[in-house]
Parts: structure tokens; C-alpha cells; sequence
């Protein structure tokens, strides 16, 4: 609550500071809109239907992107930290593509795709797979083995031992990869809607740009931040919580 | 009649590029029923010949028959109890319970059933449906000792099941599981380091010495049941069988000079490093 609070007073004050500096119009207003007209320019966006548009595509994109990364990552990473074999060839191919930024896909998948969803789609697997699968895979190996084992002894086949022990006790690790997949399909999708026309709130973005519409540019960064924020406070934070929890891993 | 027969087992691991001679020529057969300790200090390879048992570890040579039968992998006929009980955070207590079962096919009613009916035989009915984290050490024994023995397995394989609990509940354990034993007349074998607690519970109590891991001596116990850890006559055997632990590691290290009377100082000169052990 206390920090509830905290948190709102400091948003006030930086409104504050940023409703100053443009009153006093120490830079263009054209460069430097106001509060108040950046709210303006939201609700009318909002209103006329064209930023929930370009939301709506937008999100379309990263959760179908996200999902795919989520079937293929999730088991793969828990694949590769128990098989020694594929751990050696596939998981340095995995950490050789973690250093490659999503959006150098991009010219390939233009190639590949043409310039359409599936190149985007195509970008936003390719950054957040590989952070997935990494994660995970580093959160099975640092299972306690006992579990395995205890399984084991209770007569558990092996395949079983991946679906009735290693996911489930990997679920937390596995709320890492998935909060950091998330994170990077959502960078991976605005590069690449902000390299191409595609609509969605990258495209709004440049448009802000090529209309030298500094409101609208600053509107929609507004946006992006309050939707990461809203699923990383929201939807993962309470994920995380009930796992903690359950798994013993925090006080309540 | 052989329950588990143990032939030969020899085994070896490296630890940090040196070998470790981890059991020698480890021969013992358990009879139906009984209540086996295997006792000795740490690093004396009796995890390791309960893993072999339980089939989660291959020897180098030899073999472990169970009823005439090699084991050649893990399963639910032997179960096991883990020093930290291994119970699975993302079940509750019940489903913990259940696991086993639902392994094996049991139908869910029954797995649910037979969960409950094993959890009130240690007492925590009431817990059914609590998570993993919400329950105390001593409760999360109880858990993997209902899990285990849900399964009704011939054999029952504990590694220092109740190291890791205070002494007043662990006493309390020592009661429950000699009753538990009773009644059903599974076989048990049971690690531990502790020589007081392997006369409380055991029929037989095995002492084994390290490096290389093998049996030292072998000690019948008739004391009558229930026992209790503070009883003389466990108190008496307990002693007897530390003095003879003590008297080996003092020849193994070249402390001990053949004479009897050097027996005394030995026994000083270890009694340091034996708090240190126990």
C-alpha cells in the first residue's frame, strides 16, 4: 500500500516536472508536447478506434509469435538439460542464436516470407524462443535431482518422468523464460513493425515520426509501456506469487 | 526366507580425479520381514549400496537379487524414503501420496483412497489437502514414509529418513515406524550414522567401514519391541557397537597400538573427533 502510494507521487511529480518544462517552452512545442495535449492526442486516438486498431494487431502478433515460442521453447529447454548429446550440438547452436538480436532476422525473413505478418511472426519466434528454451534449460538443470529419483523408485517410466516431474517442478523457471520470452517478443515485434509498414502500434510510431506528430510518437510509447507493465505486474506477477508460494520459495 | 540377497557388490567412483573405493565385496542376504540397519560414518558407502538396492545405481560387479530376481532398474516393489523426503512441492499432500499409485495405473478413487487411508496411519488425515510448504519437517517424513509405503512395497529402503529432525519428533518417529513395521511385516532396510537409532529400530544392525566400504561387523539385537532410544539395554548395545566403530577407525588411521591398555586413550584422543562425526 505504502508503495502503492509511493509509486503514484513520484508519476505526479515527474507529470509535474514534464508539464513545466513545456509551459515554459524551453523547446519547440512541436518537439516537446505538453501533458495535457499528449492526453489530448490519446484520447483522440483512442476514440476514433485507430489506436485500439493498431493494439489489437499488434497484440495479435506478439501472442501468436509468443505462443509458438512458449510449445517449442518450454519443452526443448527441458530437453536439452537432460540429454547430454543434444545439450553439446543443439544447446551451442541455442546460445550461439541468444547473442543474435531478433531483428537481424529480419532481412532473412523478408527474403523467406516478403514483407507480410509471417516475416513479422517469423522475428518475434526468433527472440523470444531462444530465451525461453535457454531459461528453462538452465532451470531443470538446477533441479534437485531427488525428484527424479523419487520418482524412480515410485515405478515412473521415463517419458513420464518429463511430463509428471520435470515440468512441474520446473513450472518456476520455466514463469522466468516465459516473463523474459515475453519481454523480448514484444522488442522483437515493435523493430520489426518499426522497420516495415505493417500497421500495429510499431507503425503508429513512425507515422508519429513522418507526420512530425511528437504527441502521437510520445502517445504510443505511452501505450507500449503501460501494456508491458500491465503484463508484467499483472499477469506474470500473480503467476509468480502463486508459484512462490506454493513451492515454498517465498515466506507466505 | 531371502528377501533381498546382496552378492559381491563392488563399487568404485572417482571423486575429483581420485578413486574412491565405495563398497568391497559387499555380501548380505535380508530375510523376509526384517528390520536391517546398515550403520557406519560418513562417506562409507552405505547411500550407495542403498541406491544399488533401490536399482537408482549400477554396481561395477556383482548383484542384488530380489527374490532370486536381479535388479536391473528402480521400481515401486522397493521404495524409498529420502534423508529430505523428496516430496514434490507442486502437489499437495494427498496427490503426493496418490503419485505412485496414479503411476501404476490405480483408478483415481482409489488412488485417492488409499492416500488418505496410509496418511492416517501417520497421523495427518487433517493435512490431506495442505501444500508441500505448509507442513513442518517432521510432517513431511510422515508424507514420504505414507508415500512409500502406499505403494506396499516388499521392500522398504530409508536413507537417514529422520537425520534432518529435531530429537523429540524423531522419537516420536522411532515409535510410529516400529508400529508401521509390525503390522505389516514388510522388509526394511535402513541407513543411518546413528548407532543409538539403529538399535532402536533394527533386527540386525550391519557396520560398515569406509574406504574401502565394506562390512565390518555384524550385531543381532533382541532387545524386545516397542523400544525406546533411552533404554538401557539399547543404551548398553549402542555403546558397544560405537567403541567397535571408534576401535576401527582408530586402526584404519594408525592411531590405535596394538595393546589393550592404549585402548583408553585412543578412545580419549577420538572422542573429539567423534563429536565432530555425530
Amino acid at each position: 500500500m505504502v508503495g502503492n502510494i509511493k509509486r503514484v507521487l513520484f508519476f505526479v511529480f515527474l507529470v509535474g516536472v514534464w508539464e513545466l518544462v513545456a509551459a515554459r517552452h524551453v523547446w519547440d512545442p512541436t518537439l516537446f508536447p505538453s501533458p495535457g495535449h499528449v492526453a489530448r492526442t490519446l484520447w483522440e486516438e483512442f476514440r476514433s478506434g485507430v489506436l485500439v486498431n493498431a493494439t489489437a494487431i499488434s497484440l495479435r502478433r506478439v501472442l501468436l509469435g509468443y505462443s509458438i515460442s512458449l510449445v517449442i521453447g518450454v519443452p526443448l529447454g527441458i530437453v536439452l538439460a537432460r540429454q547430454k548429446t543434444l545439450e553439446q550440438t543443439v544447446g551451442s547452436l541455442v546460445s550461439g542464436f541468444q547473442s543474435l538480436p531478433s531483428i537481424c532476422w529480419l532481412p532473412l525473413a523478408l527474403l523467406w516470407f516478403g514483407m507480410n505478418d509471417k516475416a513479422i511472426l517469423f522475428v518475434v519466434v526468433a527472440g523470444s524462443l531462444v530465451s525461453i528454451t535457454v531459461a528453462v534449460q538452465d532451470g531443470v538443470k538446477n533441479l534437485s535431482p531427488t525428484y527424479v529419483r523419487a520418482a524412480q523408485t515410485m515405478g515412473t517410466p521415463g517419458w513420464r518422468i518429463y511430463t509428471d516431474v520435470l515440468l512441474p517442478a520446473s513450472l518456476p523457471s520455466i514463469l522466468t523464460g516465459a516473463k523474459l520470452g515475453w519481454g523480448y517478443a514484444w522488442r522483437s515485434l515493435m523493430s520489426g513493425e518499426l522497420l516495415f509498414v505493417s500497421l500495429g502500434l510499431g507503425q503508429m510510431l513512425m507515422q508519429g515520426r513522418d507526420l512530425a506528430d511528437m504527441s502521437q510518437v510520445i502517445s504510443v510509447m505511452i501505450v507500449i509501456m503501460a501494456l508491458g507493465l500491465l503484463t508484467d505486474r499483472v499477469i506474470f506477477g500473480s503467476l509468480e506469487r502463486h508459484v512462490r508460494r506454493r513451492w515454498g520459495l517465498s515466506g507466505a | 526366507m531371502v528377501k533381498l540377497s546382496i552378492r559381491n557388490v563392488e563399487k568404485q567412483f572417482l571423486d575429483q580425479d581420485h578413486r574412491v573405493h565405495a563398497l568391497s565385496g559387499i555380501s548380505v542376504d535380508v530375510e523376509a520381514g526384517e528390520f536391517l540397519i546398515l550403520v557406519g560414518p560418513s562417506g562409507c558407502g552405505k547411500s550407495t549400496l542403498l541406491n544399488i538396492i533401490a536399482g537408482l545405481e549400477k554396481p561395477d560387479s556383482g548383484e542384488v537379487l530380489m527374490n532370486g530376481v536381479p535388479v536391473t532398474k528402480p521400481g515401486s516393489d522397493r521404495s524409498l524414503v529420502f534423508q529430505d523426503g523428496a516430496l514434490f512441492p507442486w502437489l499437495n499432500v494427498r496427490r503426493n501420496v496418490e503419485f505412485g499409485l496414479r503411476q501404476k495405473g490405480v483408478s483415481n478413487r482409489e488412488a485417492a483412497d488409499r492416500a488418505l487411508h496410509f496418511l492416517s496411519l501417520v497421523g495427518l488425515s487433517k493435512f490431506a489437502e495442505n501444500d508441500i510448504y505448509t507442513l513442518s519437517g517432521g510432517m513431511r517424513q510422515r508424507v514420504a514414509i505414507a508415500r512409500a509405503l502406499a505403494l506396499e512395497p516388499e521392500v522398504l529402503l530409508m536413507d537417514e529418513p529422520f537425520s534432518a529432525l529435531d530429537a523429540i519428533t524423531r522419537e516420536d518417529l522411532y515409535v510410529e515406524i516400529q508400529e508401521l513395521w509390525q503390522g505389516r511385516g514388510a522388509t526394511v532396510v535402513f541407513v543411518t550414522h546413528n548407532v543409538r537409532e539403529a538399535v532402536t529400530l533394527g533386527d540386525r544392525v550391519l557396520l560398515l567401514a569406509s574406504d574401502p566400504g565394506r562390512i565390518q561387523a555384524e550385531y543381532p539385537v533382541q532387545i524386545l519391541r516397542p523400544r525406546h532410544i533411552d533404554d538401557v539395554d539399547v543404551a548398553r548395545t549402542a555403546q558397544q557397537i560405537s567403541h567397535e566403530m571408534r576401535r576401527a577407525r582408530a586402526l584404519a588411521q594408525g592411531t590405535l597400538i596394538e595393546e589393550a591398555e592404549s585402548d583408553i586413550t585412543s578412545a580419549g584422543l577420538l572422542s573429539e573427533r567423534e563429536c565432530k562425526q555425530w
